[in-house]
Parts: structure tokens; sequence; C-alpha cells
């Protein structure tokens, strides 16, 4: 039997994570992501899980890293100044492949910005905020409803690909309540486990390795630093550096298809807009306003690794709009992909597109 | 069995310089955790950034050698995670109280069940040589080329004053006592912080009048005090030199503790 | 039909769990759906708070109010800065112990505050009694969608204050005054 709430996000946010199985968390407080924090610090034990307040964002992600190593689906929840912080051992956990959740419930930056108001400005730090190359994946919800459902698929995005998952949300949805309906159980994806032995970090044929969880008597080394299949440090050598970062990168690439959520909604259209997290639900009230099917919408739930290919799927596109509560940081990414003009309608302040910003745009490209 | 089966045999040699003082620290502490009677894979090394950081990867447990100055951060999130497992945090003096500090206080705040040992070596090793923030006043580093002008900590005062449920200092003159502080830390419950003040021929004592690896074991041996005899001289009122450091136990108690076994 | 409500008043009145309550009411009880958002300050008490909540029978797309239809106001300073540029057609409850000014657009005097304290004995509870006001005023949720979604609410030992603090509101708004 499922059930109705009426839940602000990040507690939906929060309760997806513990439907998921995920049983750590390690946080320090920040607005707009506290209720999450808060929510896990009040069901945690009660499931027998660990919910602890460090001492700063590094601390957090790197609590929630060495947990993970224990087999424990854990997570952190911040915003753009604690996410800032993160950023060295977001690499860290790319670089030794451990499974982690990061949830980012955005607000204005840079720096201390706007504490209470919405934005999506750590897009692209996200993708590429940690030094050096490698790739992550990023969810973005835009309703409580799927507040719930994308964290509880980013706990099984990060056992699946050993990779950090990144679910960018905003303060719009991180503080809106709204009705949800909570299945009876999620889905939960275990973890691959190593192959007694098998080389620690060599991968299969997913470019995966399977998990050596700590305690189970693989004896492995886990280190940041460039890595033999052994796991052994072998900083120096070029060609051993360039197959495991072009691994690190080719596994969530090559698996972009799989990984990829997005809605198609009239691809026949010539005005395509594309949008995630809350900007689509001013894109939704101008479609449902306007009902036909001239204007198209690409509607993103997985940002990155970006779906290329999809905004191909209309055929007939003349041109991209792309609300973003950012500088145009998502349309600058689909640029690459498309032969059309992409307009970027970028608002910053806080506050979401209103439909008639929307319309008055659509109508200015007309 | 001997400490010596700890080791990844596939692993050595190792990278650390003709004279170093790490080996035997690490020694010790295997020495200590072969007479734990411990499963290998229920034990658990986790270090961050520098010489004293690469130990865990000679040593055939689970590690994790993590980020420059995190790694208390990390292990406490292994050890919270699943308290069954024995953490021991291998450290140094960079990483520990300079970028790691504040995870060094609220880990000793929180009691935390760690083992901590830092090979406090007064210097950065691994990157040639600059000044920490345990190299004493008027000591010569790179980045102190007119002598330290900084007054530098007292860690283990630090780990005291934070609330660790266990503290010793040693040297890597003192083998026996060493190894025997790092039992008393793996079989005491809460955050056990051990300090080894260890040589550092290449980047401390070439620069420091240091001219022979022995001449600055010699010298943590003959400028360390017991601590019985130091509370007896402040007792009395005598004057302690200045270049004297403390050695010994210097605090065991029962302070409420963190994550210890179930 | 898509409903919009504003909520305002200073921090610690409830103004935030009004809203809340109301939704909840929608949602749980009466079948519906609602979105309900707020203006975060950094005062934790005082200031003006506001609150807004939208309830419709279908899915609610665009979740920010702009222009309410719906106005609850329950302090001088809400008012200025949240309520007094109400559109015409709006309807606005006002808690006249606390609110001098009135709108342009119609209005509901309900001496919530004062009857909170005089009559139930607890100032806290003005803010039920505002929701049983504009409850009974324009039967935006069904009153026992509000009566179930107060009692999910509150905390526990202050139900039956709390129902009767919505009794209150729902008799004010029938003998109010309405210009």
């Amino acid at each position: 039997m499922t059930r109705t709430e009426f839940w602000q996000g990040n507690t939906a946010c929060a309760e997806g994570a513990l439907a998921a199985g995920c049983r750590f968390f390690g946080g320090y407080p920040i607005t707009p992501s506290t209720e999450i924090a808060e929510h896990m610090a009040v069901k945690l034990p009660k499931k027998n899980g660990v919910f602890i307040q460090m001492e700063d964002e590094i601390a957090s992600i790197a609590s929630v890293i060495g947990a993970s190593w224990t087999g424990a689906r854990a997570m952190t929840a911040t915003s753009g100044p604690g996410f800032s912080l993160m950023m060295e051992n977001i690499g860290f956990a790319a670089m030794t492949e451990t499974p982690c959740v990061i949830v980012n419930i955005q607000r204005g930056g840079p720096s201390t910005g706007q504490p209470t108001l919405g934005a999506q400005g750590d897009m692209m730090q996200c993708r590429f905020g940690s030094h050096g190359d490698y790739a992550v994946i990023a969810l973005c919800p835009a309703s409580v409803q799927e507040m719930y459902e994308l964290t509880a698929r980013a706990f099984n995005l990060a056992d699946k690909y050993r990779v950090p998952v990144f679910l960018m949300a905003d303060e719009v949805v991180g503080h809106m309540r709204e009705k949800i309906i909570i299945p009876d159980s999620v889905e939960q994806v275990p973890r691959k486990a190593l192959v007694k032995g098998t080389l620690p970090f060599k991968p299969d044929s997913d470019l995966v390795p399977g998990f050596p969880q700590f305690g189970k008597g693989y004896g492995v080394h886990v280190t940041g630093l460039t890595h033999d299949e052994r796991g052994y440090p072998c900083a120096t050598n070029p060609k051993l550096h360039e197959t495991l970062v072009m691994r690190l990168v080719d596994k969530i690439e090559s698996a972009r298809h799989e990984i990829a959520d997005y809605d198609i909604i009239n691809p026949g259209a010539e005005q395509v807009f594309i949008a995630y997290g809350a900007p689509v639900r001013t894109v939704q009230q101008v479609m449902h306003d306007h009902p036909g099917d001239n204007i198209g919408f690409l509607r993103l739930r997985t940002v990155w690794p970006f779906p290329e290919y999809a905004p191909g799927e209309f055929k007939n596109a003349r041109r991209f709009l792309v609300p973003e509560m950012n500088l145009g940081q998502i349309a600058r990414e689909i640029e690459r992909h498309v032969r059309v003009p992409v307009i970027s309608l970028p608002k910053l302040g806080g506050e979401l597109h209103t439909p008639s910003e929307l319309l008055a745009a659509l109508e200015a490209y007309r | 069995m001997s400490y010596e089966e700890w080791y990844r045999q596939d692993r050595l040699p190792h990278i650390y310089c003709a004279g170093c003082g790490n080996g035997t620290i690490i020694n010790c502490t295997l020495a200590a955790l072969e007479q734990m009677a411990w499963k290998k894979e229920d034990t658990v090394f986790v270090s961050g950034i520098g010489c004293s950081s690469r130990a865990p990867g000679y040593i055939v447990t689970d590690s994790l050698h993590t980020t420059h100055g995190r790694a208390i951060a990390f292990a406490t999130g292994v050890k919270l995670a699943n308290p069954d497992l024995h953490v021991v945090v291998i450290t140094g003096d960079g990483d520990l109280a300079a970028i790691g500090g504040n995870h060094f206080i609220h880990a000793c705040r929180r009691n935390i069940d760690l083992t901590v040992v830092c090979m406090n070596n007064q210097i950065y090793g691994m990157t040639g040589g600059q000044g920490s923030p345990t190299t004493p006043l008027g000591c010569l580093s790179t980045t102190t080329p007119y002598g330290c002008v900084e007054t530098p900590f007292d860690l283990c005062d630090l780990a005291i004053a934070a609330g660790a449920n266990y503290v010793s200092r040693w040297t890597s003159y003192h083998v026996k006592e060493l190894e025997k502080a790092v039992l008393a830390g793996l079989q005491t419950p809460g955050f056990s912080f051990i300090e080894a003040l260890v040589q550092c021929p290449t980047a401390f004592g070439r620069r420091n009048k240091f001219k022979q690896v022995a001449d600055q074991v010699e010298y943590l041996r003959s400028h360390s005090m017991l601590k019985a005899k130091r509370d007896r001289l402040l007792e009395q009122g005598e004057h302690i030199p200045g270049d004297m450091f403390v050695v010994g136990e210097l605090e065991r108690r029962n302070r409420p503790a963190l994550g210890v076994k179930r | 039909m898509r409903h919009e409500v504003r909520f305002s008043g200073f921090g610690g009145q409830g103004i935030i769990l009004s809203a809340v309550i109301l939704g909840r009411a929608a949602v749980m009880h009466d079948n519906k759906f609602a979105v309900q958002t707020q203006v975060y300050g950094p005062e934790a008490r005082g200031g003006a708070s506001m609150s807004a909540l939208i309830i419709d029978d279908t899915p609610i797309l665009y979740p920010k109010v702009a222009d309410p239809g719906i106005y609850v106001i329950m302090s001088q300073e809400g008012f200025e800065k949240y309520g007094a540029h109400a559109r015409t057609d709006a309807v606005m409850l006002v808690d006249s112990t606390l609110v001098y000014s009135r709108p342009d657009c119609r209005y509901i005097e309900i001496p919530a505050t004062r009857e909170a304290k005089e009559t139930l004995g607890r100032d806290i509870v003005a803010n039920i009694v505002m929701l049983g006001a504009l409850v009974a005023s324009t039967h935006i949720v069904s009153e026992a969608a509000l009566e179930k979604a107060i009692l999910d609410s509150v905390p526990k030992g202050t139900e039956a204050l709390n129902l009767k603090a919505m009794k209150k509101g729902i008799e004010l708004a029938a003998g109010s005054t309405q210009p």
C-alpha cells in the first residue's frame, strides 16, 4: 500500500535515502540543506544507522567515504560553501571509486551569497570542481516526489558505478512542501563484491571493479595516488595514470544511455525548452497554459553525464531555450551538441523564472 | 607469529630514506598489534599525506590512504559505520596538527575509539623540509631559513586538553616504551594518542647540526625527561631547561567514548 | 481551480505552521493538491514572516505565489510588507488585535490574538483561530479536513485547546462584519 504525505523536499530526500538503505550520514549544518541532516539525526539511530555531525564539510564527506568502505550506503547533504569545501575529497572518492551520495541544495553564490534562496550555480562545479579529470553522475529533481525517487536512485547508481553521485537540487525544491506518494518499497541494486583472488582494482567488462569491502579479508590498500590494479601507488608511471583516468571517465560516459533520465515532450516542435530542477515547473506551467504541440520540452532528470544525443530527438528544432537559475552553465553544454541556436535564459537573485518571463522569451525568439 | 607478518611483502622496499625513524615506529606499532591478537581482517589502517602516511601501504590489512590532514575524519566514518573494526591512524606532525588540526581536536573531544600514532619529525619531509607546527623555535627549514620564530604545538598537551582518553609521548630511541604505549593505546577504549618523536636526517637533521643519524637519536634520548622526573622537579620548584621535553604516559582516563565495539 | 493563499505575521506566531496545516488538510484529508512555500530570513523570532500555499484539484506546476487571492495577515509589519498591495478582488483576513491598517480589497476582521489570550487563555493559538476563520469564510478546504490536519500537527496535549481555537475562529468569521 502506497501512502500519501505532505512533505518538504528535504524530508523527502532523507526518507528516500532511508528507503534506499542509507545507514550513514555525516554532515554539517548549512542552509538550505539542514532539514535533511535533522531528519537523519532523528531517523537513522532507529534504523541501526549512524548519524554524525562532523566538525566541517571536509570531515563530513571524509566520514562518508570511510563509512562507504565498510559497505554502508552513506551520504551527506550540503549547500554552496560546504560543497566547495568538499571538493578535494570528492576527487578522492572518484579516484578511489568509492560509492557515495552527495546532496547539494543549491543556494545563491558565490561565497555566502543567498543562503535562503534558490540557485543552480553549482552545476559545473559538481562536474568539474575537484582537480584533475574524472566523471560523476548528477541528478536534478523538480518536485518533492522526485526528491524521494532520485535520492533513492542515486544510491543505486553510486553502488553500480562506484562513483560519487550528486543530487543537485535547489532551495526551491528542497524547501517546498507538496503532495508525495510513498511507494511500498524502493529497488536496491546491491554493490557488486570483488571476487576473492581478483586484483582489487581490476575492472570487469563494465569497467567497474568489484568492491573489496573493509573487514572481509581482502586486505585492500586504497589510495588517492595513481594506483595499479593491485591498488598500489604508481604515481610516476605515465601509461598507468592515463589508463586509470580514462577508465574512471569511460565507465560513466560509456553508460550514458543507461544513466540518462529525461522526458521528450512534443518532439516535432520548433521551439524547444530544455530544463532541469525548479525551472522545469515553470516550463510545465507554460505548456499547460498553452496546449498544442508547438512548444517542445526536453526535461532532464540526469544532467551528468549529459545525455548529449537527447536534443537531437527534436528533429524540427529551430532553437533551444534554456531557463536556468545560473548564467547558462548547462546551456553552454547543450551548445556543444546541437547545430541550432541555444538561447540561455538565465535568472539570478534567488527567484524562479515566472511563466510570463518564459512566454516573453518564446515571443521574442519566435 | 611475528609482527613481520603484518608487512605487505610485495610492497617492499619502502620509500623511506636511509636513517629515517619511521620504520622504527611502524615496527613498534605492529609489535603492539601482534600482542592484541586481533585478526588482520578486523584491523584497518588509515592515513593522510606525508612520509608517515605511506606506512599503511606497507601493512597487509585493509588500509585507506586519504587526503592531507583528513585521516582522522575518514577513520571516524570507518569506525562508526563498523565498530567491530579496530581502526589505527598513522599520521605526522604536519598532517595532524596543521592541515588536520581541527579534525584532531574534535576526535579527541568525541573521544572516538581510534588509536592515533603520530610520527613527529618536526618537519615536512616529503615536500623537502618546510617548517611544521612542531618545528622548534630557532630551527632551520626551507621556509624558516633564519630560524623558526613560531612557538611549536605540544601535541600531547593538545590531545589532553581536548579530551583524549589515553596520551603518551616517546621517541624512536625508546622502542620498548613506545611499543608498550601503543599497546596501552590499542587497549584503551576511546581516543588514544601516541606521539613518537623521530629523526629525519634528510630534511631536518642535516639542516640542524645533526651530522649523523645517531646524533639526532642521541639528542632525542638526552633531551627527553621522564614524566615522573618532570613532576618531581616541578614539585620541588626546580628549573626545567627549555629544550627538554617530557616523555611517558601523560594521560589515562575513562571519559565517555564514541564508537566502542558493541 | 487554483487558489493561492498568503500568510504573514511576525516570526513565532506560527505563520509557516498555518500554511502547512492548511496544505495537509487539502492533501491528506480533502484529496487535493497543494504546494507550500515560504520566505526565510535570518531571524528565528520577530521580523516579518511569510508563507504561501497553493491548493488545486489537479497537480500544481508553477509552485510560487505571486498575486494571491486570499490573505491571512497577523501583524502590522506583515501587512505593510506582504499585504498592502493586495489586488482589489482579493479577500484578506486580518488579526484586528495587531493590524491597524486595512487593505483596498474585501477584508474580514478577526480579533484572533485577543480572543486567543482572553477567551482561550493562550495567545499562541491565534494562528489556529485565523485558520478556523479562513476556512469558514472561504471554504478552501473542508472544516473536517482542517480539524484532522490540526490534530496531526499540534503538540500532544494541546489538541483540545487547538480545536477550541479553530471553533472560535469559525464562530468569529460567522459573526464578523464584512464591509
